[in-house]
């Protein structure tokens, strides 16, 4: 069984949290003692239907607002997966939380209401998802109940929505009509709409491909951490320890060690204190190396033929996300790239985006809260990086105000030259 | 060879990675031990993450004096067994010094006393990270919760400013005397719990398991009867099979009926229960609709 993790954004007007709750109910994940605490929260508000969105909105804030702020975190499993769904508000002024929510994700569902189409914040959502490649989108075009399951709302949605994802990057996009609070089509297949032949969201989740959406191809081990017992019997261990970010690590390949270059095999990989003979994205692996070479915290291994840009330049997208200040060219930021500490000045500042239109401003001169826009970075020293869009790992940077230590932006590196 | 990582596979190299990322960047890092299931499972995972070499850190306590006898005789086996330094801080020396005030009456607990003895010993020995075994499947606040959990000089967490946390970059910055809490299981959840310790074998208190134990109910919940907790006239105990979900305070933590004593039993058991394991256990979170957020602001785990 394999684990797909899933962000939803949008506000409670669009059936998110109807929709949420309805994966959670039907699949039996959601506990007696939590529908009786919203049940009861609902009735003592004066609310008709026992409100679902309680059950993601944790926070005394968000529960007397009625609003999601931050992202909520929610499981779920059928007997073909395991699911981790990143619940996370739609408003523009929680854009960073959408970010945070959508950065590890497989897939995002954005949630269109049938009876309003595509409006302003379903193109700001699915942008959102392809810019941080989020691989799969499913368009769930909901409350088909409220169009009289009408095919033709259906189409006119799917296809102008198709043509604005031309604009953007989006290697799978599936359109589901749906009824989340009647179920229709979301675990249990809709009587009302014949004229759909595509799976239901459920079943989409489940038989969905992702092994491969990881880059198998590049080999790429930041290495966080040098093991060396200094024991008796382990005397000349001395082990490499870091999560692989790229391709498959096999023992006996011959890999280099970045910055300083030198090359050596792979003398055998662990995980979790066990031999395996290779390891994949996403495994947390310690390899030992064929001779001893000089690596320490933030150096990278990686193929001899097959290696990142070593630079201090990069072109990237940044999502600001400071409530108190601005980037501007000339801002001084600590820059940590996987397990690279440095600091950074913004050179440049390309254009600021308008994640609505996607138009480009190149007339602007800073990126305020939860604005989108390219810059060209320096960095203190050399990092070891990849294109984003190669590489969700080696390809993404955090920003860090160094006098409250907050992280204040997300970089995704489009060039480093 | 499997050419995919299993979920919980994947699971354990998140919880591996977050553990490196702590030993490598902090100066002082411990890792919050209880002798629950939760604890245990971090415990193991940081014992896998530096192996063969010993994990770079202490393990410490937080002892509330009412504990399940079984449960300490399991702590310092675990001790002796991996040859981990512990650290206990007392609940019972903080109330002798006077810095706290015990509750009194019937549902006199000292779940939240530990709060001060915690944050006091954050304080005695520095720490700038503390691992805990919290998984946000377990409570509503807890499932808003960063991996990276900032606290200020005050312990305390405020949970609409918490600070953005993207793919696996986390930031431990922070300034003298504030400190990360960090959840390395924060993805887990029970069930995944329960069949790691199966798959890999690991040894849990006893108490887990179904036995025969004096208990009494209160509040739907079955207590069980111990020198430390006070009972109501008219509450009276009887001898029934139970077993412990979670394992805390011995005066707040209910044992549900059961009739699993192994380990399949209990793994069967859990994956039909219609109740949350703090739902059907922890009368700490019953004071209040947001007990937890609110205890989670004064700095509680």
């Amino acid at each position: 069984m394999d684990l797909l993790r899933l962000a939803t954004a949008g506000s409670v007007d669009d059936g998110k949290s109807t929709l949420i709750g309805r994966l959670l109910y039907d699949s039996k994940s959601i506990f007696e003692d939590q529908m009786e605490a919203i049940e009861t929260t609902s009735k003592n508000k004066g609310e008709e239907s026992v409100n679902l969105a309680l059950l993601t909105d944790g926070l005394r804030a968000e529960r007397e607002q009625g609003i999601t702020i931050d992202v909520a975190h929610r499981y779920f499993a059928t007997p073909k997966r395991k699911f981790i769904i990143g619940d996370t508000p739609g408003h523009t002024q929680y854009t960073r939380n959408m970010v945070t929510g959508a950065s590890t994700a497989d897939l995002a569902i954005v949630l269109i209401d049938a009876r309003n189409g595509i409006v302003e914040q379903s193109r700001r959502h699915a942008f959102i998802a392809s810019l941080l490649r989020i691989p799969h989108i499913v368009v769930a075009i909901n409350k088909m109940d409220l169009v009289d399951f009408d095919e033709e709302v259906f189409e006119n949605i799917r296809q102008e929505f198709t043509e604005f994802a031309t604009k953007l990057d989006v290697p799978d996009l599936t359109f589901i009509p749906m009824s989340a609070l009647l179920g229709d089509n979301v675990v249990d297949r809709s009587a009302n709409m014949n004229w759909y032949q595509g799976a239901t969201l459920l079943h989409h989740l489940e038989e969905l491909h992702i092994a491969s959406d990881r880059n198998m191809v590049d080999v790429r081990l930041p290495v966080q951490y040098v093991i060396r017992p200094q024991t008796d019997a382990h005397h000349d261990y001395r082990g490499y320890a870091g999560t692989v970010a790229g391709g498959i690590m096999k023992v006996g390949d011959e890999v280099a060690a970045l910055p300083s270059g030198l090359s050596t095999r792979i003398k055998s990989i662990e995980v979790a204190g066990k031999p395996v003979d290779e390891a994949n994205p996403g495994t947390a692996v310690v390899v030992l190396l064929e001779d001893e070479i000089d690596i320490s915290r933030g150096d990278m291994i990686c193929r001899v033929n097959n290696q990142p840009e070593v630079t201090q330049d990069v072109e990237a997208m940044i999502c600001w996300m400071a409530d108190g200040s601005q980037l501007t060219e000339g801002s001084k930021l600590a820059i940590k790239h996987t397990t690279n500490w440095a600091r950074t000045i913004v050179k440049d500042m390309r254009y600021r985006l308008n994640i609505n239109t996607l138009h480009r401003d190149e007339a602007a001169t800073s990126l305020k809260l939860n604005e989108i826009g390219r810059v060209r970075l320096r960095i203190t020293k050399p990092i070891f990086a990849d294109k984003y869009r190669r590489n969700r790992t080696t390809g993404s940077f955090i920003l860090v105000d160094e006098h409250t230590n907050v992280t204040v932006g997300a970089g995704m590196i489009i060039d480093t030259e | 060879m499997k050419t995919k990582l299993s979920h919980v596979g994947a699971l354990e190299s998140e919880a591996i990675h977050i553990i490196r990322e702590v030993a490598a960047e902090f100066e002082r890092p411990a890792l919050l031990f209880s002798g629950g299931k939760d604890s245990i499972l971090c415990l193991e995972l940081a014992l896998r993450a530096f192996a063969p070499a010993p994990i770079p850190f202490p393990i410490m306590h937080v002892d509330t004096g009412h504990n399940f006898p079984e449960v300490i005789d399991f702590r310092d086996r675990v001790v002796e067994r991996t040859g981990v330094k512990l650290i206990v801080a007392s609940v019972q020396k903080a109330i002798d010094e006077g810095k706290v005030v015990e509750d009194t009456g019937i549902n006199a607990s000292r779940n939240r006393l530990q709060t001060t003895a915690l944050l006091d010993a954050i304080e005695e020995h520095k720490f700038d990270a503390l691992f805990g075994g919290a998984r946000r499947d377990e409570e509503k606040a807890r499932a808003k919760e960063r991996v990276y959990s900032f606290r200020d000089e005050f312990g305390q967490w405020d949970p609409k400013g918490q600070r953005p946390e993207l793919w696996n970059l986390y930031n431990g910055r922070h300034k003298p005397g504030e400190h990360m809490r960090i959840f390395p299981i924060s993805n887990w959840t029970e069930l995944d719990v329960w069949n790691y310790i199966k798959d890999q074998d690991l040894e849990i208190p006893d108490v887990y398991y179904a036995h025969k134990r004096e208990v009494f109910q209160r509040d739907g919940m079955w207590l069980a009867k111990t020198p430390f907790i006070n009972m109501a006239e008219g509450e009276e105990t009887e001898e029934r099979m139970v077993r412990f979900r979670t394992i805390g305070d011995a005066t707040c933590t209910g044992a549900v009926d059961s009739p699993a004593t192994t380990i399949d039993q209990v793994i069967e058991e859990v994956g039909a229960t219609r109740i949350t394991e703090r739902g059907a256990t922890r009368a700490d979170d019953r004071t209040a609709e947001a007990a937890m957020e609110d205890r989670k602001k004064e700095g509680y785990f």
